[in-house]
């Protein structure tokens, strides 16, 4: 819980700035941004992501670490599983994490 | 040492290694606290201790939040679960926690409505999606967590969200330091204080550890290098008699921490007069509960919580190997009637926990580094 999954800015939400999509090694998930409105993010920045908020904004090469610090801890399966599970939309996903459909 | 080439940046590890060996005097026994679980998890996935010499001890500290949970909190929330048309939402850690009754991952087996979220967010989305039944997040960590509560809660009420709550056992890692450091079986020389924790509250709360208690405090990273260096920089306080704080994790850590984030904190919770920590008994302020201005999405004020106080089982010594007092193997069910597979202590489940990450690591499979560096 304590470990933070790096993610790359890909999307603001138009309708609302403190939502967007993060990419997390090829998966894209919504991420809330509440928690840095006072330097917030733009597309192609990178950011630290705790239980779905991303927390504070890092370089490209520290995002690199972070994912590789996550591997070699053998925590890359359950960071993964993490991102999935914060979903899109509801429908998509049941809350387990498990896609429902396509 | 000859797992070190599989390091990124092997021979800065290797280096940090001989200065450590350097800085550390011959003479003197250091006791250093990782006080977070993240930490801990590395300390043995890595071997560290390997590289460190026989002097420079690490203590492993309560920064694991299933961990320091007691029992009756877990007992509190599975027995507001019981209602009818009720979800109870928490994160992955908690599932296999045991209560008195039963884990929450057995109470889901035995027809109650429990979901894993990996967000308070996940839950809120619950919410919406089932206006017919009750959703209570079962909010669990310090401060790396807290925040994002704070914010779903504060979200919660701008929509009006009738149908959910949170039982908040938010708990704060300064009076824990506290507790540890007024432990009167416990000598420290000093802290690897916590990297994401920090990365909310700021390095200046650790001020008092350096000032009043004479102890240093460095902030660490995760990676091996990260935790090394901090050694590092903790031997070289201690061998010029200083006290300081630094931050060793200055690519994330900025200095006053977050502050739309504790300013979420700040709106949502206050401190609780006190809270009940496994291991560690009743520490004043320890915890956050939810203001009167949330009362409505608070599980505690809107439903009437038995408050239990159970006991952990008795030949569990859970307490001891939190406090630092006792290393996981050396606790009487260590690896026979408790492992990760069949948990007593929470110590046991988490993979931020001390027991967990010692069996996993050193007790049942010996993994090398050079694994741990493919995978």
């Amino acid at each position: 819980m304590c470990l933070a999954i790096p993610g790359k800015i890909i999307e603001i939400d138009s309708q609302n700035p403190q939502q967007a999509v993060v990419d997390v090694v090829g998966v894209r998930r919504k991420v809330d941004l509440g928690l840095l409105q006072d330097d917030p993010p733009v597309p192609g920045d990178w950011v630290l992501i705790h239980v779905g908020f991303a927390m504070s904004k890092i370089s490209e090469a520290d995002a690199a670490d972070q994912m590789r610090t996550l591997t070699m801890l053998g925590e890359t399966e359950a960071a993964m599983q993490e991102v999935r599970g914060y979903g899109l939309e509801i429908e998509e996903q049941d809350p387990l994490g498990q896609r429902r459909t396509p | 040492m000859k797992f070190v080439d599989e390091f990124r940046a092997p021979e800065l590890i290797a280096k940090a290694g001989e200065e450590i060996r350097k800085l550390a005097d011959p003479n003197r026994h250091y006791r250093i606290m990782e006080v977070c679980g993240g930490h801990t998890h590395a300390i043995y996935r890595f071997g560290l201790k390997d590289l460190l010499p026989a002097n420079v001890e690490l203590i492993h500290g309560p920064g694991c939040p299933v961990c320091v949970l007691p029992m009756g909190r877990i007992d509190d929330g599975l027995s507001l679960a019981a209602q009818p048309d009720f979800i109870f939402a928490a994160f992955g850690d908690m599932m296999r926690v045991p209560g008195t009754h039963g884990s929450p991952l057995e109470y889901k087996a035995r027809g109650m409505d429990v979901r894993i979220v990996y967000s308070p967010a996940d839950a809120l989305k619950l919410a919406r999606a089932n206006p017919e039944k009750h959703v209570m997040f079962f909010a669990i960590g310090f401060e790396t967590t807290a925040p994002s509560t704070a914010l779903t809660l504060v979200r919660a009420k701008m929509e009006g969200l009738q149908n959910f709550s949170v039982f908040c056992n938010h708990v704060t890692i300064i009076p824990a330091i506290r507790a540890i450091l007024d432990s009167p079986d416990m000598r420290l020389d000093g802290f690897v204080g916590p990297g994401h924790v920090s990365t909310v509250i700021g390095c200046r709360p650790y001020d008092w550890i350096a000032k009043d208690e004479g102890k240093p405090v460095v902030v660490s990273g995760f990676e091996p290098l990260d935790i090394l260096q901090s050694i590092v920089m903790l031997l070289r306080q201690l061998r010029k008699g200083e006290a300081k704080v630094e931050n060793q994790y200055k690519r994330v850590v900025p200095w006053e921490g977050n502050r739309a984030a504790l300013r979420a904190m700040a709106e949502v919770f206050e401190l609780r007069p006190y809270f009940e920590w496994r291991g560690l008994g009743f520490i004043s302020q320890s915890a956050l509960k939810i203001r009167a201005g949330y009362a409505e999405w608070d599980s505690e004020q809107r439903f009437t919580v038995p408050g239990l106080r159970v006991t952990d089982p008795k030949a569990a010594q859970c307490g001891e190997v939190l406090k630092g007092v006792l290393k996981p193997a050396q606790c009487k069910l260590f690896g026979r009637e408790c492992t990760p597979e069949q948990p007593v202590g929470a110590l046991m489940v988490s993979s931020e926990g001390s027991c967990a990450a010692y069996y996993n690591y050193e007790h049942r499979k010996p993994i090398s580094i050079a694994n741990a560096a493919t995978n």
